[in-house]
């Protein structure tokens, strides 16, 4: 029983969180990752008011938009401060989180 | 309403479950061959616990099955509820069903209290009578007031005439209907305990909202900070600046006033070292503890208030299988009691839960943030922001070096931010 429980969810979890194991995270880090954006920009990056969407926002495009927050260069008002508190591979981790979940759709 | 109109019956519970988008086929299947469910029981239905009874639900597939005990029909958020208190907007802008938890994510809901945990035998027994098995116990019970924390408070009389408004619900709209009622030229005061306490900037975005109102319907009357702390415990510079542009002539502030005794018939506030101060509306958060379920769980380890945890699962230091979420932990180094981190506390501890109950390890680096906006208008709004991350070393939480900070000034444009996050953190939570 509790095997079968076990099998289960690793199937589950490894269908559903568009991870990228072979990166040598452990299995949902990604997924964590991205869900620390969710409180701000809706469960799985779909938003209903002012902050931007990110569910189907293409992965290099994100990527590129938290690196010029990082930077100092694009101007926002919470995202440059939060922006410096991910490193680049979680940045791109997030980023390619998010660009699965569009294929899911 | 009775507990059991609340409650869902199982046969509807399944068929909600069965319907639910987010199941997959497969454990669909896994149930029809009869696998064993893990159980998880989870009580509070506030951001942290509806969290993570929805994320728990939502990440192993509709696997574990959730109850979430909670003794309120409806979800009502103290995030946003000093515009109530300003009259910018009404209750209903506050409140939720949990019916999203139920009918989207199959979490079964049950309206009552907790009463009582067994950690031994791993059971929660609630005011109803029934007992609860699991596998797994979240705890995500809010604050409870300290029950002598404020001399003069003890009757209900007294707590009728001196609101708290710092737990959202009744207590909102009766302090905005004594606005409502208090003269031009009479004073409103509001006293702050020593923190830590819930919503480190709520009690200063309670102090603009009141003043927002009484600027416009009666410019003569004051706002009054009574506040235990040395200085503003967040957003300093950003509040600072509104009570001397803003709200200049209305609001005062005043440091080091540690409330001894309040006299209810006078509406009078005393003071360790400071005279005694008399208010037609006096507000006063009470110092606060973790709530009364993690004292009989005998999770509370830190200065007989707060529940100490492992930061990787959220897990008790003291009890095995029993986790704690929200405002009722001990918090790491510059982490706020705040709605938003609640919810983030929720995701690590859910995620934590479900590797844990397949054996598998938890996610070792956990990352978390915090973005907190306060109202200094009806409109415009200022926020802090922070991300903290798992050392492995240090075995806590820290803040990350050169993140976060605070809004330059306040503007419309994090006013409308404001709304964005009130709106997508709750449907985070409950939808």
């Amino acid at each position: 029983m509790q095997f079968r429980f076990v099998a289960v969810l690793v199937a589950v979890t490894a269908a559903t969180a568009g991870e990228s194991v072979a990166q040598g995270s452990p299995p949902g880090a990604s997924r964590d990752l991205a869900a620390t954006c969710a409180g701000c920009h809706g469960t799985r990056g779909a938003s209903q008011g002012a902050i931007p969407t990110l569910a189907g926002m293409e992965s290099q495009a994100m990527v590129s938009r938290m690196q010029a927050f990082k930077a100092g260069t694009r101007p926002g008002t919470v995202m440059p401060q939060l922006a410096k508190g991910y490193t680049d591979r979680q940045i791109e981790s997030i980023a390619a989180w998010y660009g699965a979940q569009r294929a899911q759709k | 309403m009775s507990a059991a109109a609340t409650r869902m019956p199982r046969r509807e519970f399944l068929k909600a479950a069965g319907a639910a988008s987010a199941l997959a086929a497969l454990p669909v299947a896994a149930k029809a061959a009869g696998a064993a469910s893990a159980k998880v029981v989870v009580v509070g239905a506030g951001y942290g616990g509806a969290t993570a009874a929805k994320y728990l639900r939502m990440w192993s597939g509709g696997t574990i099955d959730v109850t979430l005990v909670e003794p309120n029909a409806l979800f009502v958020s103290c995030p946003m509820s000093n515009l109530v208190i300003g009259g910018s907007r009404d209750m209903a802008f506050l409140t939720t069903t949990y019916d999203g938890l139920a009918h989207r994510h199959g979490v079964r809901l049950i309206r009552d209290t907790a009463i009582g945990v067994d950690t031994d035998g791993r059971t929660v027994r609630l005011a109803g009578g029934s007992l609860l098995p699991y596998d797994r116990l979240i705890l995500s019970p809010g604050v409870d007031f300290l029950p002598d924390g404020v001399p003069g408070l003890e009757t209900a009389d007294a707590q009728a005439r001196i609101l708290h408004a710092w737990k959202a619900g009744p207590q909102t709209l009766a302090l905005r209907r004594q606005l409502e009622a208090m003269p031009d030229g009479g004073v409103f005061a509001i006293s702050i305990p020593v923190a830590p306490y819930r919503c480190p900037p709520g009690p200063y975005e309670r102090a603009c909202q009141a003043a927002w109102y009484l600027k416009r319907a009666k410019p003569k009357s004051k706002v009054l900070i009574l506040d235990g702390n040395p200085d503003v415990t967040s957003k300093a510079a950003l509040f600072r600046k509104a009570w001397s542009d803003d709200y200049a002539g209305i609001v005062e502030y005043r440091p080091n006033y540690v409330l001894t005794r309040v006299d209810a018939a006078t509406r009078t506030a005393e003071f360790d070292v400071q005279d005694a101060v008399r208010a037609d509306v006096l507000n006063v958060v009470p110092p606060q503890r973790a709530g009364a379920i993690a004292r009989t769980a005998g999770v509370v380890t830190a200065n007989d208030r707060w529940c100490e945890v492992d930061f990787v699962t959220f897990e008790s230091i003291r009890a095995r299988n029993v986790h704690v979420l929200g405002d009722a932990i001990q918090i790491a180094a510059r982490m706020p009691k705040s709605g938003h981190m609640a919810n983030q506390h929720a995701k690590v501890c859910a995620s934590a839960v479900i590797a844990l109950l397949s054996g598998a390890a938890p996610n070792p680096a956990p990352v978390l943030n915090n973005t907190c906006y306060s109202m200094i208008t009806d409109k415009d709004g200022v926020h802090v922001a922070s991300v903290h991350r798992y050392d492995a070393e240090k075995k806590t939480l820290l803040p990350v070096p050169g993140a976060g900070g605070l809004s330059p000034a306040m503007s419309e444009q994090e006013g409308r931010y404001a709304f964005g996050w009130a709106a997508n953190i709750r449907a985070d939570t409950l939808a």
